[in-house]
């Protein structure tokens, strides 16, 4: 089974709520990213995805955008991403990594050179934002040969036999966009958005997971009756940004943010367990 | 290939070249790489514009728009003095200059809004770089009473502050781009997103045969008027088209002038703007320097680091300034079907100045580049052989940047 099947399959058997967190790889450095992504896992977070920085994240809000420029301040590469994740992985062999990106860097490091680092170094899968299920047909094979899985994402406006057809390329868990907007906009409408996860859940086999526009404990409760997993990324950024390379005090705004989260998501189970 | 006098859109399924095929791919090129959320509008866009482009009413709309709003046909203008000047090839200008608002980009964004309205759009968004394509879709918007927003880098509103002024007149709200390299590659990202959040009552007017498939075809389709008229005027006058001249950012007036040629014998030449020079890494030259890749929803030539980062891109012209081209251009270049050169900034301030004095028509500096080239091609080529120049766009929105370039104070 491969990592992030079993974290889902755990997560499940406790009755728990899968929790994503997103930040940009290299944002402000990659010796903070590393500090960053184990705040994230001793504060909850079940699956990480690391963002993979472009010049041109079109489908991104601004705080991203800005994270992506500092990030490529110092010109973060695919290959530095990779050494990254090896040294993650020197003292966590088990929180599942996903790299979110754009098509053109994997494109320019070449699929299989990119797939084959990336499997080695312990990246688990990829999601590529602009890299529709039409056009990622040889990318998903390539990926499949070392092992990789693809997460595809699904919008509002997808309809239900494209959803069906989605899922036929996807593996690991699908990503549902809970607006029509970019990453870390504020109009998430919570009532359509649980309409929806209804429906695609019926259509799916594989774990779902929300996120864009998913800011606080709240939200992310309601959500996750109809989801499988919630992904929270550009309020993390945010603090990143914020607090300009303080390392003490990111760490601990990240936690602060991300505890209550997870106690949130986990406050039915804890009552069911009194019981 | 015979001409087409009818009021019609290309019909690409009874040339030869049968590009792009129904998936928007140019061989390996175009395509539609975007996120998911824009996939269902592209689609609704493709469909609605499959079917009007057969419609009468739509045509007749269109059509009527070009010859009462627009000013079509434009003249094709045999440029005498210059053409004995040079003694070679004669020298042909189609006046795309002489279309309202001053350039070709009009006849796009006039098609594009007539389709926005059939789709029931009420808002219209485009990017803008020199800001030409900004000011023919507010022109357009403000004709069809719709509401405008124009993305525009800050660095090309401070270079461009008189077109940001048109655009404000003509009712648009300009909205300032901060992110990245504040200028039109930058301008685009944020009209994809804008795009992305509104897309229910909002048509992106893209202004160049670049973007997620259909953009590259319908720009394609409604620019080629230019070349469809070219063939009748040649014909009117009995002559025969040897060589046609095009300058190449994004590449629309360039693709509009070509498309109805590609199954012709004539030969045809897109000019790159090569900036400082080729060999410098300051120039704005795909075709020529860069590498295949993915940006702006499409596969195509990209000027980008070595870690697949798109960089920044050098032009005295700045609607050559782009990183990326038409996908359908770097098909045409892998066919072998276009010629694509260069002509640095100093060739283009030199073909701006001469254009000016010889035939009293002053280029814009994006068709400056055409003219560079052609003046040397024509020298090549055999008297009594026929030369087209797409003269895209006239030069009154440089003469701020022409006179600080030379030190003259206006």
């Amino acid at each position: 089974m491969s990592r992030i099947s079993e974290t889902f399959h755990q997560l499940k058997k406790n009755e728990k709520t899968c929790l994503i967190s997103y930040i940009t790889a290299g944002d402000p450095s990659l010796d903070d990213s590393l500090k960053i992504m184990n705040t994230l896992v001793n504060s909850g977070t079940d699956i990480i995805e690391l963002g993979v920085p472009f010049s041109d994240p079109m489908a991104d809000g601004p705080t991203i955008q800005r994270a992506c420029e500092r990030a490529l301040i110092h010109k973060t590469s695919c290959s530095d991403i990779f050494n990254l994740v090896k040294k993650f992985r020197i003292n966590n062999k088990g929180t599942p990594i996903v790299l979110m990106g754009y098509l053109n860097p994997i494109e320019r490091m070449g699929y299989d050179l990119f797939a084959k680092s990336a499997s080695e170094s312990g990246v688990d899968a990829v999601l590529v934002v602009d890299l529709p299920h039409e056009e990622a047909e040889d990318v998903v094979n390539i990926f499949k040969k070392y092992n990789l899985e693809s997460i595809f994402l699904i919008a509002p406006n997808t309809k239900t036999e494209r959803i069906k057809k989605i899922a036929n390329y996807a593996s690991g868990f699908l990503y549902y966009v809970s607006l029509k907007g970019v990453t870390g906009a504020s109009t998430l409408d919570i009532n359509s958005t649980k309409e929806q996860l209804k429906i695609i859940k019926n259509t799916i086999e594989l774990p779902l997971a929300v996120g864009f526009g998913i800011k606080d404990a709240e939200t992310a409760k309601i959500l996750s009756n109809q989801a499988d997993a919630i992904v929270i990324g550009s309020a993390i950024v945010n603090i990143i940004e914020n607090e300009q390379g303080d390392n003490i005090k990111t760490n601990s705004d990240i936690m602060q943010l991300m505890n209550p989260i997870r106690l949130k998501l986990d406050e039915n189970i804890i009552s069911g367990e009194e019981v | 290939m015979k001409p087409n006098q009818n009021k019609k859109l290309s019909d690409f399924k009874l040339m030869k070249y049968g590009y792009p095929d129904d998936n928007g791919h140019y061989g390996v090129f175009g395509g539609t790489f975007v996120a998911e959320t824009l996939i269902e509008p592209l689609r609704n866009l493709r469909d609605m514009y499959h079917k009007l482009k057969k419609d009468e009413d739509f045509l007749k709309e269109l059509y009527s728009e070009y010859e009462n709003y627009v000013g079509r046909p434009t003249p094709l203008y045999f440029a005498e003095r210059l053409t004995s000047k040079i003694n070679g090839a004669n020298i042909f200008l189609k006046r795309e200059d002489l279309c309202h608002t001053g350039a070709h980009k009009i006849n796009n964004t006039i098609g594009q809004a007539i389709l926005a309205k059939k789709m029931g759009k009420t808002r219209i968004i485009a990017e803008t770089g020199a800001g030409q394509h900004g000011v023919a879709s507010a022109t357009v918007a403000a004709r069809l009473g719709m509401e405008c927003v124009v993305f525009m880098g800050e660095q090309d509103i401070y270079r461009q502050s008189q077109n940001v002024y048109r655009m404000k007149l003509l009712g648009a709200e300009v909205v300032p781009v901060t992110s990245g390299s504040k200028t039109l590659k930058d301008a685009l990202n944020e009209a994809l997103r804008d795009w992305v959040t509104n897309v229910d009552d909002t048509f992106y007017i893209i202004g160049t045969v670049a973007g997620p498939s259909p953009y590259p075809e319908l720009v394609r389709d409604f620019q080629a008027i230019i070349g469809r008229e070219v063939i009748n005027q040649m014909q009117e006058i009995d002559k025969k088209v040897d060589a046609l001249v095009a300058c190449v950012g994004g590449g629309s007036n360039a693709i509009g002038l070509f498309y109805p040629f590609i199954d012709t014998e004539s030969k045809m030449y897109g000019v790159e703007a090569a900036g400082d020079g080729l060999d410098t890494d300051k120039h704005s030259a795909p075709l020529n320097k860069g590498k295949i890749g993915v940006l702006h929803g499409n596969r195509t030539y990209l000027l980008e680091d070595e870690n697949g980062q798109i960089i920044e891109t050098h032009s005295i012209s700045a609607g050559l300034d782009y990183p990326g081209v038409g996908p359908e251009h770097a098909l045409l270049k892998d066919l072998g079907r276009v010629n694509y050169e260069s002509a640095t900034d100093k060739e283009s301030l030199e073909a701006f100045h001469e254009l000016s004095k010889v035939e009293g028509i002053i280029p814009a500096l994006e068709t400056s580049h055409a003219v560079a080239y052609a003046i040397k091609l024509a020298a090549k080529m055999k008297k009594g052989e026929n030369i087209i120049i797409n003269l895209s766009g006239r030069g009154d929105k440089d003469l701020n940047t022409v006179a600080r370039i030379e030190g003259i104070e206006i």
